[in-house]
């Protein structure tokens, strides 16, 4: 290990410039109070005056209900427990004369407790039917904490204030697409 | 020339300590709404209260006010009751009895025209080390004993130069009558000029600037709040205080910061007179209030505009820029003022 043997002497700087230079500091945070005071201030007045969000903010999780399938994906994956979905089966008329009966899972409950709710979004990720999308909705907060378990109607309103998505790149193959 | 209506002194003295009693609190809601609620918001770029009351949040303040009335009146249990719950009237008594010599016109003082009017007023400002000290320790609470003391120490170390500040101001106008004092700057001349009258913050700079510095420790403001620094000491020694007790303190400390404005206007700033209006003048019993407390509210935007600035200082470094800076430069001043009264 090597040391320095010949370390910079430590400079005593004189009396007055360090006075100077303190004094002139101090001066110039009372400038900056000062010119802060007269600019104008940054605060929204929330309740009156509303900020739009940007497009794609985490508000709230929507749910467009036609194309669940009662997979259970997103509520298995869900870190908090706080999706709870309930379905059952049914029997569909054949597609082709003489066919075997359909069987499909109807979707009958699907809520999401968003005082549980971390907005990780990793139910959004893992749906494979695009039912699931973030909607920057924001204003859904209630008086009771039991109340902010919303239903899948409530959760369907809030499909209509999801953003179109992206287009995709030019020349980019959609998987499965029916022509 | 006095008021035409002859009334005892007794009644006379009752109105006067309403008319103080109604001061207090008035110049605290004043000094608090318009500074610390929304000259300190625009200077972090906010806005403040905005709802209450309707017009730019002014019913805050009151609203704190009413309830910190109404909140439940805690003593501990290991408390010197009698002295503890006499500790924040003393506080606010210091910050009434100095009222009493602050002049608002050519006929009229608050309350007394004393000839030590100075010399009080500086007294009775440190009544309110004692209400510290036993706030302090009657509640018997290791963090308000810290708080307490290191309030006194601070405390005594900057009446030093607040009193040797005021000093310069005294020996100029050869009177340490406050009415004196203002009847000076009203009549006085610079150098045989006496377009502006004589206002003592031209002459006496040093001693304007010493006196704000040792008003903001005085009075425990930032940067020199260490008494209750929250991150050390919690709350000093308000710590174990509430409700109403609580604003009692409040109270003080700004009703107090409205007084040293007041003390500070009258010494260096001409107090209750105008340029250009002859002091005689009995229209200046109506303005001089006026004009006053427009002079305080520009000495308290100078207090709270540094507040609102500068972080806390270490304790060490209060007792340095007291001991070291504030009193030496405070005594060059006065024999500076001395020897060109002397000379001039």
């Amino acid at each position: 290990m090597t040391t320095d043997t010949n370390p910079t002497p430590p400079t005593t700087p004189k009396l007055g410039n360090v006075a100077a230079k303190q004094v002139k500091g101090m001066l110039g945070g009372l400038g900056v109070t000062l010119r802060t005071m007269f600019k104008p201030a940054v605060t929204v007045q929330y309740p009156h005056e509303k900020e739009a969000p940007p497009t794609r903010a985490r508000g709230v999780i929507a749910l467009k209900e036609e194309n669940c399938t009662v997979c259970m994906l997103c509520a298995r994956s869900c870190p908090d427990w706080c999706i709870y979905i309930e379905g059952h089966k049914e029997k569909r008329p054949p597609r082709r004369e003489g066919g075997r009966e359909r069987t499909v899972s109807v979707l009958d409950r699907f809520d999401i407790d968003y005082a549980l709710c971390m907005y990780c979004g990793i139910c959004v990720e893992v749906c494979p039917f695009d039912a699931l999308h973030w909607s920057p909705e924001y204003e859904y907060s209630e008086p009771s904490i039991a109340h902010l378990l919303h239903d899948k109607d409530r959760l369907g309103e809030w499909e209509a204030t999801v953003p179109e998505a992206e287009p995709l790149e030019l020349g980019a193959v959609v998987k499965g697409a029916k022509k | 020339m006095s008021l035409a209506v002859d009334i005892g002194w007794g009644t006379t003295l009752g109105i006067k300590t309403l008319v103080v009693m109604g001061l207090i609190p008035v110049g605290a809601l004043v000094l608090g709404y318009t500074f610390l609620l929304k000259m300190m918001s625009h200077m972090q770029s906010r806005l403040g209260p905005m709802d209450p009351g309707g017009f730019h949040g002014w019913y805050q303040l009151i609203g704190d006010g009413l309830k910190f009335i109404q909140k439940e009146d805690i003593i501990p249990a290991g408390a010197d009751k009698r002295v503890f719950k006499l500790a924040p009237a003393i506080v606010v008594l210091s910050t009434f009895l100095m009222f009493v010599v602050l002049p608002g016109g050519p006929d009229f003082v608050v309350a007394k025209n004393l000839d030590v009017g100075v010399f009080y007023a500086l007294a009775v400002s440190s009544l309110s080390v004692i209400g510290v000290l036993m706030a302090g320790w009657a509640s018997s609470n290791k963090y308000a004993l810290l708080g307490s003391l290191r309030a006194a120490a601070q405390l005594i170390a900057y009446e030093l130069p607040l009193v040797l500040a005021v000093i310069g101001a005294v020996v100029q106008a050869g009177t340490m009558n406050l009415q004196g004092i203002v009847r000076f700057q009203a009549d006085g001349a610079i150098f045989g000029w006496d377009g502006l009258g004589h206002p003592l913050i031209l002459t006496q700079f040093v001693g304007f600037a010493l006196f704000m510095v040792a008003a903001q420790a005085e009075l425990s403001q930032p940067p020199f709040d260490m008494p209750v620094a929250e991150s050390e000491l919690v709350a000093g020694y308000m710590v174990e205080y509430t409700g109403f007790r609580f604003l009692f303190f409040f109270i003080g400390e700004f009703g107090t910061a409205f007084v040293y404005a007041g003390l500070a206007a009258t010494l260096f700033l001409g107090g209750w007179s105008l340029p250009f209006v002859d002091a005689d003048d009995n229209i200046m019993n109506f303005l001089g209030p006026g004009v006053l407390f427009a002079k305080i509210m520009l000495v308290a935007f100078l207090m709270f505009w540094a507040r609102f600035t500068y972080p806390r200082l270490r304790e060490d470094q209060l007792q340095a820029l007291a001991w070291k800076w504030l009193i030496p430069i405070a005594l060059v001043n006065i024999l500076a003022t001395g020897a060109l009264k002397v000379a001039f």
